[in-house]
């Protein structure tokens, strides 16, 4: 195998299964189109009815956050707790809110 | 998410790496929290698990070979499909392996010209022949038995897509064994050549399938640091022992007896202790003098280069559809 | 001491089941030969699960011929103790698979004619068959998809690509017009609308071969003469080798229970 040779690129598999709202991550496999990578989805990853609807996205345009940037991008939404209903008090003669 | 882009090759692996990010890369392990591929990592721990993934991503996709030996033969139009099922499940292992491999910034396309050159390691149990249809019971049985004892624990490995990759084997490896086990159920229920068939199965695979566990832990070159990064989460030795002691017990319920005449169950510790393993069986097999090595490798060789026109011919088409496109476009 | 094979009482509907179930046996056994083969990981799947279908066609299709037969078989009966000249199979179905292009050119002219044959089949006298053919009707569409897909990117590939999809379209072309047969057995079915007339299908299937092998960048083949003989029992010598193996074990060990 000479470094020359293409490779067949990567797609990211996205399902969205019987009883489910959201597409989720499944896993990869490689294709050399679109077309054929929806078929290449459908017959590894639902073999087990395991899905409705499919998603291929080439893995290169997948854009990701960096892991370094985790304190950054996550830690500050700990302390506003007033994005949380429990935050609130509603008396309980009021009903349910 | 596993951006191919942001996968980083290691480019200085000789480096010391910073005493500090060890340190808390190891508290993050400790903690039990997953490791996932953009992650900071050790140098090492990314070699390790490119290793260990890729043997076992070869495994299932060499494993497809003895097995798939006996799919034309397969004896009735269930044991056919099932068979057929089972073998396509593991070429789909194989892949899953493969994708988790490639999240540590090394290509399928690398891992398989390492294995078809034969510098790649695989399970030592796929050198040997399946001589008969009483091996396909043993295999499901015995072979995928022994990989759930492996493959559990590794469901809770510190690596996220090698985990999350389990999971997935796990699930559909159950009903692997199952087949395997009915099968010879139903041999040894059958007439006294089946029974035979079984037994004889039984006694060239017994042993081979203790070895797949590895050397004694005292032997092994990897064991302690895997640990330590909960790549490796039970010792050698200590799955092997699991195994034997849920198998005996299934082979008693056969009708069939062990090849070890050292077999014997004792009160005290629980377990079924068993006789001196041939390592150097094990070694020359893991060398590539087992009955079957040179033929799984010419096997995958044959495939993979009968299949570079076809795999040439979709990216051309790709790129001629692409082309076709951009022209439109403009 | 090998078993003997069974004798089967081929009234209209055995018959005609029969030589649909051994199309689809012995397709998706061809299929199975591909396991450990294919060129690459992905195909591998795709290819078993065409196989898995077809075998389960197969299946639905010979518990259906041992209801109306009322002789005691079953399934395995059917596949694994009927010698060459009592199956009634297709002949491109026994054909070896050849290279990648043969196999899929084969399975896209074969899927090209079963997804309308069953689609119109679903709307059939015979409560049975329509069911199984709303099944297989959903598989074979997918079967068609993937071989069509594949025949273009081979057809429009590379040179080399181009020269074995031409090729294999070349070799299969005359055992297409088999697909279309329906002898004095079948006509009688046809009457009371418990089978589709093959020959109706003609029209559908020229239509998207035609469209099909034009995408491909490929050339139609011409000549009339068709090859035929395999819904009597006359088969290529390939199957005699395949049944060989198929049958080895039920044949060796008479009577023994897999």
């Amino acid at each position: 195998m000479t470094e020359a040779t293409p490779t067949i690129p990567i797609w990211e598999v996205f399902i969205r299964s019987r009883n489910g709202l959201a597409h989720r991550h499944v896993g990869s496999l490689h294709a050399a189109d679109a077309a054929m990578a929806l078929q290449a989805a459908r017959d590894i990853y639902t073999r087990r009815g395991e899905g409705l609807s499919i998603w291929v996205v080439p893995s290169a345009a997948i854009v990701a956050s960096d892991p370094a940037d985790r304190a950054m991008l996550f830690e500050p939404t700990a302390d506003k707790i007033y994005r949380h209903p429990t935050f609130y008090e509603v008396p309980e003669e009021v009903g349910h809110m | 998410m596993y951006t191919q882009a942001l996968n980083a090759r290691e480019t200085a692996p000789a480096q010391p790496e910073d005493a500090d990010k060890l340190a808390r890369f190891q508290a993050r392990v400790d903690a039990e929290e997953r490791i996932e591929p953009n992650d900071w990592m050790p140098a090492a721990y990314r070699r390790t698990l490119i290793r260990q993934i890729s043997q076992h991503a070869h495994s299932e996709i060499v494993g497809m070979l003895p097995e798939g030996n006996w799919i034309t033969r397969a004896p009735t139009l269930r044991r056919k499909a099932a068979l057929l099922a089972k073998v396509q499940d593991e070429g789909g292992h194989g892949l899953y392996l493969y994708a988790a491999a490639e999240t540590l910034g090394v290509s399928r396309e690398e891992l398989v010209d390492a294995l078809l050159a034969g510098k790649a390691k695989y399970s030592s149990i796929f050198n040997y022949p399946t001589l008969t249809w009483a091996d396909i019971g043993a295999i499901g049985w015995l072979v995928d038995g022994a990989a759930i004892m492996n493959q559990i624990p590794l469901c809770r490995c510190s690596y996220g897509p090698y985990a999350r990759a389990m999971v997935r084997v796990c699930k559909e490896e159950s009903f692997h064994q199952r087949q395997g086990y009915e099968i010879m159920l139903t041999l040894c229920r059958g007439t006294a050549e089946q029974k035979a068939m079984a037994q004889d199965a039984l006694n060239r695979w017994w042993w081979p399938c203790l070895m797949m566990f590895g050397p004694p832990d005292g032997q092994s070159q990897h064991g302690d640091q895997s640990t330590a990064w909960k790549i490796k989460r039970f010792s050698n030795d200590e799955l092997r022992q699991k195994f034997v002691d849920a198998t005996v017990p299934q082979a008693h319920y056969l009708g069939l007896t062990l090849p070890d005449p050292a077999l014997r169950f004792d009160e005290a510790s629980g377990h079924w202790e068993y006789g001196a393993i041939d390592w150097d069986e094990f070694r020359q097999v893991l060398a590539g003098n087992g009955p079957c090595n040179r033929e799984r490798l010419a096997a995958r060789r044959k495939a993979h280069a009968d299949g570079a026109w076809v795999r040439e011919a979709a990216l051309a088409h790709a790129a001629k559809r692409r082309a076709r496109e951009a022209k439109q476009a403009a | 001491m090998a078993t003997t094979s069974i004798s089967v009482a081929e009234t209209p509907l055995v018959l005609y089941a029969l030589r649909r179930a051994d199309d689809a046996l012995i397709l998706g056994h061809r299929l199975s030969e591909w396991i450990g083969r294919a060129p690459m990981l992905e195909e591998e799947m795709a290819l078993a699960n065409i196989g898995l279908d077809l075998i389960g066609q197969a299946r639905a299709l010979y518990a259906f011929a041992a209801e109306q037969e009322k002789a005691g078989h079953g399934e395995d009966h059917y596949a694994y103790l009927r010698d060459a000249p009592q199956y009634r199979n297709l002949l491109m179905a026994e054909l070896p698979n050849g290279d990648f292009a043969h196999t899929i050119a084969r399975q896209f002219l074969y899927a090209a004619f079963a997804d309308p044959y069953w689609r119109a089949m679903m709307g059939c006298a015979e409560p049975t068959l329509a069911a199984i053919a709303a099944k297989a009707e959903k598989e074979i569409a997918y079967h068609l998809r993937h071989a069509a897909d594949w025949l273009v990117r081979l057809g429009d590939g590379t040179d080399e690509s181009q020269r074995r999809a031409q090729d294999a379209v070349d070799a299969l072309w005359p055992y297409t017009g088999e697909m279309f047969e329906a002898d004095e057995s079948e006509r009688m079915l046809i009457a009371e609308g418990r089978a589709v007339d093959p020959a109706a299908i003609r029209p559908a299937w020229e239509a998207t071969v035609a469209r099909v092998l034009a995408e491909a960048t490929l050339t139609q083949p011409g000549g009339p003469w068709m090859q035929s003989g395999g819904r009597s029992g006359r088969h290529t010598e390939h199957l005699g080798h395949l049944l060989a193996e198929f049958q080895h074990l039920q044949r060796t060990y008479p009577g023994a229970t897999w």
